[in-house]
């Protein structure tokens, strides 16, 4: 008896063992070693050579890391200014529990469990600039041909089609799920008191779903800054790096040119980015369920 | 009346259905037309809108351009072994989270936490390097093990396994019986439905999965089928009749899949999206 409750002291630490001993050699190890990484010069084969902060200096003196700083943010605030607002407007949309609203919600979705290779493979030869079918809808009208693909004005926007394409439909449907939990009581009384329909919205609905809002915004931004598989199939970071965002320059640096240290400080100076705003978001929801 | 004041609302809204289903559908149905179209069809214009006679001609060049068998097979090896990876790390390991208090096990769980907020993303090269100089570079286990210990999956488990009564865990505890045999004979048949709904999930990522396999791999060795068809559009690229071709069969079983458990499917994605 005496033995098992020993034993029993230990179980647990052995139950959680494997997933923790993972999870730390696979995700908080790695964070400090890239650190590490940061502040040596090493092409994979020779010897590492520690390099202080040469790699930061770089970084910040170079035209290159700031383009591709300020590609990654252009295509953040677009991505999620459409992906949001559309997403938001889908969700009204559908709000109603109809057969046809229930099969267009389904649809929409579906794209979200489809690789994104093949998102990515299916868009390009739409927005084939000769051949596509996009550009031939535009014939039609007198307008285009536009290079969506080709055009360094263009390129990444057309990247952002594709991320809001693939994206709005789960999105709305978490803003659907959280719509339909704000209590009835609320529009009741609403009601009663002859408010205008935008006030209902701004008042009620707009209140009530905010925290989900806030919460998808976040998990946008973070999802915006990874983009990585559909540059790296559609534009390679072209035209004349348009398209060059952080995540594709990292794994360019690292296994075009080699430059694991200079890719290490970059991935340092976006993590500091999404910590920062993850921190910043769990500030203000604290603030928010205090002011509660 | 009434009818006659909703009608222009309701002619919107049939417009702005019709318009939906264009914008999500045309997509998918271009691909699977484009498969199904000869070289001349595809570079036709005005482009066709229906095919005269399908080329499954445009499947079998896909299946020998690439390897596709191998490719396959490495998918299904690393989708299978880190849905069996996941029972039996995730499991143990929520079960304790949530029967057993033990010195440290906030902090722990913290940790389990705090790595659902880490973008894998940024830290690939890290971890390439540990593979490199492991000798792990191009094995099933650098695809596989680092994804059995999903923080999410633990979470999830952790919440259903909170949620069975006591009194069936003490019942089984004075019967004598070991840790392992409550957990597989209690724990588990309670969070089926939870089960499945993670094991739904790991396929649909796994069999998806694009960027690790491309920036931990450097050979063709155990590369998966997303890559595939990505060295299909490098070969091929002139021939989208073909690379559309191809797509299909990397999409085809998870559609399938979809529509099989669209319901849970969706289910999960919320639970994700609102925890």
């Amino acid at each position: 008896m005496k033995n098992r409750s020993k034993s029993m002291k230990l179980l647990p630490y052995l139950l959680v063992a494997p997933a923790v001993m993972i999870l730390t050699i696979f995700y908080i190890y790695p964070i400090l070693y890239n650190v590490y990484l940061s502040f040596f010069t090493w092409n994979m084969r020779g010897p590492m050579k520690f390099a202080g902060l040469d790699n930061y200096i770089e970084l910040f003196k170079g035209r290159d890391f700031l383009g591709t700083l300020s590609n990654t943010l252009l295509y953040m605030v677009m991505d999620v200014t459409l992906v949001m607002v559309l997403a938001m407007l889908l969700a009204l949309f559908l709000q109603k529990n109809t057969f046809i609203n229930r099969f267009i919600q389904t649809l929409s979705f579906t794209p979200n469990i489809i690789s994104l290779i093949s998102v990515s493979l299916i868009w390009m030869w739409l927005m084939n600039t000769d051949t596509g079918l996009f550009n031939y809808l535009l014939s039609l009208i007198g307008a285009g041909p536009v290079g969506w693909l080709t055009d360094k004005q263009v390129a990444l926007f057309s990247l952002v089609l594709v991320s809001v394409w693939k994206s709005v439909g789960f999105n709305a449907l978490i803003i659907t799920s959280a719509l339909g939990s704000i209590p009835a009581h609320l529009y009741e009384a609403a009601a009663l008191d002859n408010a205008s329909k935008q006030s209902v919205f701004f008042q009620i609905t707009l209140k009530m779903i905010s925290p989900t809002l806030f919460f998808l915004i976040l998990m946008n931004i973070i999802g915006s800054f990874q983009v990585f598989e559909t540059i790296n199939i559609m534009t390679q970071g072209g035209p004349a790096n348009a398209t060059n965002t952080l995540i594709f320059s990292i794994y360019k640096q690292s296994f075009e040119y080699y430059r694991v240290g200079y890719a290490a400080a970059m991935a340092v100076v976006l993590m500091a980015i999404v910590g920062l705003i993850t921190i910043f978001y769990f500030k203000a929801l604290n603030r928010r369920v205090h002011y509660r | 009346m009434k009818t006659l004041i909703r009608a222009p609302g309701l002619v919107l809204r049939i417009l702005i259905s019709v318009l939906l289903i264009v914008i999500f559908l045309t997509p998918f149905y271009w691909m699977i037309l484009t498969a199904f179209k000869t070289l001349g069809e595809v570079l036709a214009m005005p482009p066709k809108f229906w095919v005269e006679s399908l080329q499954w001609q445009n499947f079998k060049d896909a299946f020998t351009r690439i390897d596709f068998l191998h490719y396959t097979r490495n998918s299904l090896i690393i989708t299978l072994g880190t849905l069996i990876g996941q029972v039996l790390v995730v499991v143990p390991a929520a079960y304790a989270f949530a029967r057993f208090d033990f010195k440290g096990k906030n902090w722990l769980f913290g940790t389990v936490l705090a790595t659902m907020m880490i973008p894998g993303q940024l830290i690939f090269l890290p971890i390439f390097v540990m593979f490199a100089k492991s000798g792990l570079l191009n094995t099933y286990v650098s695809l596989i093990v680092p994804f059995i210990a999903s923080g999410t999956a633990i979470f999830m488990l952790r919440q259903t396994f909170m949620q069975v009564p006591d009194s069936q865990l003490e019942a089984a505890r004075l019967d004598n019986a070991r840790e392992f045999k409550i957990i597989y004979t209690i724990m588990m048949p309670a969070a089926i439905p939870t089960l499945s709904t993670l094991a739904l999930l790991t396929f649909i990522g796994t069999w998806n999965s694009y960027f690790f396999p491309l920036v931990w791999t450097t050979t063709d060795a155990v590369r998966t089928l997303p890559l595939g068809i990505q060295r299909l559009q490098d070969i091929e690229g002139l021939s989208p009749q073909i690379v559309m071709a191809g797509n299909m069969m990397l999409i085809v079983p998870i559609l399938i899949v979809f529509v099989v458990a669209r319901k849970q499917i969706i289910k999960a994605f919320t639970y994700m999206g609102v925890k």
